[in-house]
């Protein structure tokens, strides 16, 4: 094995790539400007759109209670709301959105209460639709705080303690860290960008090193020099994994970024917020490290396949028709990762891609089961290996090299 | 010195089952000597030409090149054999300069040598105009010159040429016979295919007529003439390749 030859073709190699456009977008470009725009971009957003709603005085209209002054004298005086003269449209107001929400006092309601007669209010909103959730939320939070006046007052009338209606109180407490309880969330997301972009990252490489080769009839030219095949497919493997890799780190890196510039979104005047805290993935060095080791094997998998598969091709059009569905066979394992309920289990951990997309859901929750790690390291290594002989055997085959 | 022993190269093709492009052709080229392969397209010269220059592997038989089996070494014979043919194009991104420098360093040059010989063969072939110029930005003459100077980077002593003036204006054929010719003088083996008649009246010591994978006739143009009773070599492969030729359609 000449170290000398390989390293001729990959600095070679390497000096085409960073001269090549396409190669530059999707090595680099792509991987740097696709997570500010995911993640800062759209989480800045949300949260902003989120904080805007909140801030908004939603327009509500009550619908009969002309007997019942004294609730709807206690709506008309909630904070940020404002309450406007009713119409029969209203329905229609809500779902055009030039009225958040609807309340209905039945007709007789002081009296039922005064009565000790159950009646009902309904709250008209549009479901799914944040402001007008919003809105409704506001009147139910008021309704209840009525409702738990008329109680008092009752238990009080009867010489009862409040405990009577409630021997006992249930409360749900969460004892994960906001970090983690994000991780749980989103930490799937990060194996499958990871994955996606160590994909993409080699594909041009890959195809513009095998069949773009071929089709600038530069295939024939190195094959005359002296350097063995396996010298040539390796220093032409060691460029486009080296492609993978800068994609993979670019992407984690870029992401360790966005994160930490959303994270100050998320501070109130210097304290931080709970909420917005658990929208936001916190990755440390650790975890970041972590991915990135595990994607090493996999981005040696995808460099090797990828250029096995397109070696096939005789132009670099048709390489991408063979190399595109490719993306989708990528994609499913890592989504179906993604789905809630699925983890890591022996038999999960062998089947390549999903294993690594699982694995990399743990890390960002700061879980390391090391009898997985070590199975999906070595099975990803040993899938990887095959492939890379694969690619080698490929070079040796004059049917494939010379396919016509 | 080129020996090709009893070359035999089969292929399979879905349609027409096994394809026999070159069967059993054996000749010997001598170092100071230009060999001239002539024959129709599908003949079969490229496909020995690639065996020669181990692209390709033979099925059966062998050649010798500078006492290297094509089969054994194929690598000790590409160190040893200059290619060059229409089909090996150049390294779009990287310039005159890289492309060659990258061939002296697979060949096994060291740098200090390689320095040497890249500036001696630019100044020869008058390139510095355009050295540091990238390959996809050079006229096909320019290219050309790329193309002479990277199967000379490594000073080889054997060459062979696959149709290297195909598609050329004339004055750009005319550099690649003239390089042809000095290839010869300074005692290189030289071997090479062509359809162009006047290429292998001008440079060619002893020609080899192939068609349907078969070496027919061979000889220096003076025996072909007498052992055909013609003049015009153009008439003489028609004369020799035609009964052959129909079959090979055919097929």
């Amino acid at each position: 094995m000449s170290m000398r030859n390989i390293g001729i073709v990959y600095r070679k190699e390497l000096t085409e790539a960073l001269r090549d456009r396409r190669t530059l977008i999707s090595t680099i470009l792509v991987p740097l400007l696709l997570f500010p725009i995911l993640s800062v971009g759209f989480g800045a957003l949300a949260i902003e759109l989120v904080g805007k709603a909140k801030e908004e005085t939603p327009k509500v209209m009550i619908l009969g209670g002309l007997d019942s002054p004294a609730i709807i004298e206690g709506i008309k005086k909630l904070e940020k709301i404002e309450v406007i003269p009713t119409a029969d449209n209203w329905k229609d107001q809500i779902i055009n959105k030039e009225i958040r929400a609807a309340v209905e006092i039945p007709s007789g309601f002081q009296g039922d209460v005064a009565a000790q007669k159950t009646s009902a209010v309904r709250i008209y909103n549009y479901q799914g639709e944040m402001k007008s959730e919003f809105a409704s939320d506001k009147i139910d939070k008021y309704l209840k705080s009525y409702l738990d006046t008329i109680v008092k007052q009752r238990l009080a009338a009867k010489n009862l303690a409040e405990s009577v209606l409630k021997p006992f109180e249930i409360k749900q407490e969460n004892v994960a860290p906001p970090e983690k309880v994000s991780g749980a969330a989103f930490g799937g997301i990060i194996g499958y960008m990871v994955i996606l972009l160590c994909m993409t990252g080699g594909m041009y490489p890959a195809m513009d090193l095998t069949a773009g080769e071929k089709e600038r009839g530069t295939m024939e030219t190195i094959l005359s020099s002296p350097i063995s095949r396996m010298h040539l497919v390796l220093g032409k493997f060691f460029l486009v994994l080296t492609a993978a890799l800068a994609t993979a780190a670019l992407s984690v890196l870029s992401m360790g970024i966005s994160f930490n510039v959303l994270s100050k979104y998320t501070t109130k005047g210097g304290t931080p917020d709970p909420d917005a805290a658990a929208l936001v993935l916190h990755l440390g060095l650790k975890t970041v490290l972590s991915v990135f080791i595990m994607a090493l094997p996999i981005a040696v998998l995808f460099s090797a396949a990828l250029m096995t598969i397109a070696l096939f091709a005789k132009t670099y059009k048709e390489a991408q028709s063979y190399l595109t569905p490719m993306t989708f066979v990528v994609i499913i394992p890592a989504v179906a990762a993604m789905l809630p309920g699925v983890e890591l289990t022996s038999r999960l951990a062998l089947i390549p891609i999903l294993n690594v997309s699982l694995l990399c859901k743990e890390l960002v929750t700061d879980t390391y089961h090391w009898n997985f790690i070590a199975i999906i390291f070595l099975s990803t290594c040993v899938y990887a290996a095959v492939a890379l002989f694969l690619a080698v055997k490929m070079f040796q085959r004059e049917s494939v090299l010379f396919r016509s | 010195m080129i020996e090709a022993r009893r070359l035999c190269k089969r292929f399979k093709d879905k349609k027409r089952g096994e394809i026999r492009a070159v069967d059993d052709v054996s000749f010997t080229c001598q170092p100071g000597q230009i060999y001239g392969l002539l024959g129709a397209n599908g003949a079969g010269k490229t496909t020995t030409l690639r065996m020669l220059a181990t692209i390709l592997e033979p099925t059966e038989g062998t050649a010798v090149i500078c006492g290297h089996d094509v089969v054994e070494a194929p690598e000790k014979v590409r160190a040893n054999v200059g290619f060059l043919s229409t089909a090996t194009a150049l390294y779009p991104r990287l310039t005159a300069q890289e492309l060659v420098e990258y061939f002296g360093r697979l060949n096994g040059l060291g740098e200090a040598t390689l320095k040497k010989r890249v500036d001696d063969i630019f100044n020869r072939l008058d390139m510095n105009s355009f050295r540091d110029r990238r390959c996809d930005k050079l006229s096909t003459g320019m290219k050309q010159k790329t193309s002479i100077a990277r199967t000379l980077v490594h000073d080889p002593p054997v060459m062979i040429f696959d149709e290297p003036t195909l598609g050329l204006d004339i004055m750009t054929a005319r550099t690649i016979t003239a390089f042809i010719r000095e290839c010869r003088n300074n005692g290189k083996t030289v071997i090479f295919s062509t359809h162009i008649m006047s290429e292998v009246e001008k440079l060619c010591d002893v020609i080899g007529i192939i068609q349907s994978g078969k070496l027919l006739s061979e000889g220096t143009l003076a025996q072909l003439r007498d052992e055909h009773h013609e003049q015009d070599l153009e008439e003489i492969i028609v004369k020799i390749i035609a009964p052959h030729y129909a079959s090979s359609e055919t097929n």
